[in-house]
């Protein structure tokens, strides 16, 4: 129950005086409330829980942090042992894929 | 999913245990704070992954493992009564009270309905004018505002058969009882990224100065994790103890005012009792005097109730980081989802539901400290 997801939202609409949203949750359909995120847009993203737009989703820092860890390889590579960094790839592979 | 799949990708994963297997020079011990955090871990083996000596203890909070026994009672003792229609999250439903869980209720003929969001609840108040309909408020910080939202539309909507059972708690004052214990080995926390979504961090630097010790709000996903160990043992290695937010995406500093401007209105912070722990002060929720009126535990009568806990269940030191699941004997025994003895083995955030989906054939267990953190006694203080 605990969990907080993000999800895309695909209309907004009032709904008893309340502003709510359906959003999309990789194919999945839910109605959120957006009236803790009231300028929330179409095609934004947003974490939700228990049917609530907690915090708009930055994609700016999404795409920095990914880049990020993108950058944290290289020096590693360059100058890194490749024995030790084959043998731990496989086994990162190995446990983190699903 | 976007913004999940690419915080799971195993070749930024393996970066990242290379930057801390490069960083850490002598052992740690980190809690995550949030039981999410917990299944990430276990479910993807971060912990097995991380250079020897790097301990991860996992924290009291999940929700649902937390709260206490009497309110599990109380609960059960409103969703028994004729004409209420009790409405929970469905983790709820298999929590063990004294003698029978909301799962039993239903089947001896009460009206237990599981719902996604309290909004739902709500509507069902809506379409039942001539019941009382109770909803089980539980949670951390980022729970209680959507319950507090409902509250505050009741009551705008003149919803009035709806009602709150309220159990809400706090992570800060959590993590200053962690680590106020003679027995604490935590020397750095990963903050439960959500929680910060709502409050923003700026309950954490004057924690992180004074007990002097990192503090990373990190998110959910395996890469997310991974960055909030990295940073956490940058620190450690450097002797800093600063609040890093590695979950920029979804924290701002300041979180989100208007959840918090309306905690501010329809809750007030109380004492509250954790299960298995005992009362740590000003660590929950409850309704404020405004709205008491649609406090389920004033509007039923409930209190009075006294509970103790089973005696072979040791899910207040496994909430306390001060024992792994698998070290508890009931563990897989006497103890398993489908027979749970404490809530820790039911909830999906549970640590010992995550080691019993993941690790039933795993780890050597080493003896802990069975001691526990300075706080009261469950017995001595009512839940407030
Ligand atoms: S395994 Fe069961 S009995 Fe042991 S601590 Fe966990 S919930 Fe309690």
């Amino acid at each position: 129950m605990c969990l907080a997801v993000p999800g895309r939202v695909v209309e907004i609409e009032e709904r008893d005086g309340t502003r709510m949203a359906v959003v999309d949750f990789g194919g999945v359909v839910k109605d959120v409330c957006l009236e803790y995120l009231p300028d929330l847009a179409v095609g934004e993203y947003a974490i939700v829980h228990v049917g609530f737009a907690l915090q708009r989703l930055d994609e700016e820092s999404a795409r920095k942090t990914l880049e990020l860890f993108n950058e944290l390889g290289l020096l590693q590579e360059e100058f890194g042992d490749p024995w030790e960094a084959a043998a731990g790839a496989g086994a990162a592979a190995k446990e983190v894929q699903e | 999913m976007k913004y999940l799949e690419e915080f799971r990708d195993p070749e930024l994963a393996r970066r990242l245990l290379d930057d801390i297997r490069a960083t850490v020079t002598r052992p740690w011990a980190l809690m995550e704070v949030c039981g999410g955090q917990t299944h990430t871990i276990i479910r993807h083996g971060i912990d097995q992954l991380l250079p020897e000596g790097v301990e991860l203890i996992h924290g009291p909070g999940c929700p649902v493992c937390v709260t206490p026994l009497e309110v599990i009672d109380k609960a059960l003792e409103i969703a028994s009564r004729p004409g209420v229609i009790f409405c929970s999250f469905g983790d709820m439903l298999r929590v063990p009270g004294t003698d029978r869980d909301l799962f039993r209720v239903r089947g001896e003929g009460g009206d237990v309905r599981v719902v996604y969001s309290p909004l739902d609840a709500l509507r069902i108040a809506q379409q039942n004018p001539d019941r009382e309909v109770v909803f089980f408020g539980i949670g951390f910080e980022t729970t209680a505002p959507p319950n507090a939202m409902t509250v505050y539309q009741a009551r705008k909507l003149g919803i009035r058969n709806f009602s709150l059972l309220v159990s809400h708690v706090r992570v800060p004052p959590a993590i200053e009882a962690i680590m106020t214990s003679p027995d604490c080995r935590v020397q750095g926390f990963l903050a439960a990224g959500h929680v910060c979504s709502v409050m923003g961090v700026e309950e954490y630097p004057e924690l992180a100065e004074r007990h002097r010790v990192p503090i990373v709000v990190t998110g959910f996903e395996p890469l997310d994790i991974l960055e909030g160990i990295r940073r956490t043992v940058r620190q450690l290695e450097r002797g800093e103890h600063t609040v890093e937010n590695a979950y920029q995406r979804a924290v701002r500093p300041e979180g989100n005012p208007a959840a918090k401007a309306m905690l501010a209105d329809v809750f007030e912070v109380t004492d509250r009792a954790w299960r298995g722990i005992g009362v740590i002060p000003r660590s929950g929720w409850r309704l404020s005097p405004r709205y008491r009126d649609q406090d389920a535990e004033h509007r039923f009568q409930v209190s009075g109730i006294t509970t103790v806990e089973p005696a072979e269940c040791r899910s207040g030191e496994v909430l306390q980081g001060l024992l792994k699941p698998n070290q508890c004997e009931a563990f897989g025994t006497t103890c398993t989802p489908r027979n749970p003895l404490g809530a820790t083995m039911v909830s999906s955030e549970g640590a010992c539901a995550a080691y019993y989906l993941y690790r039933r054939l795993g780890l050597p267990a080493a003896p802990l400290p069975a001691r526990s953190l300075p706080v009261v006694p469950l017995e001595a203080s009512p839940v407030a």
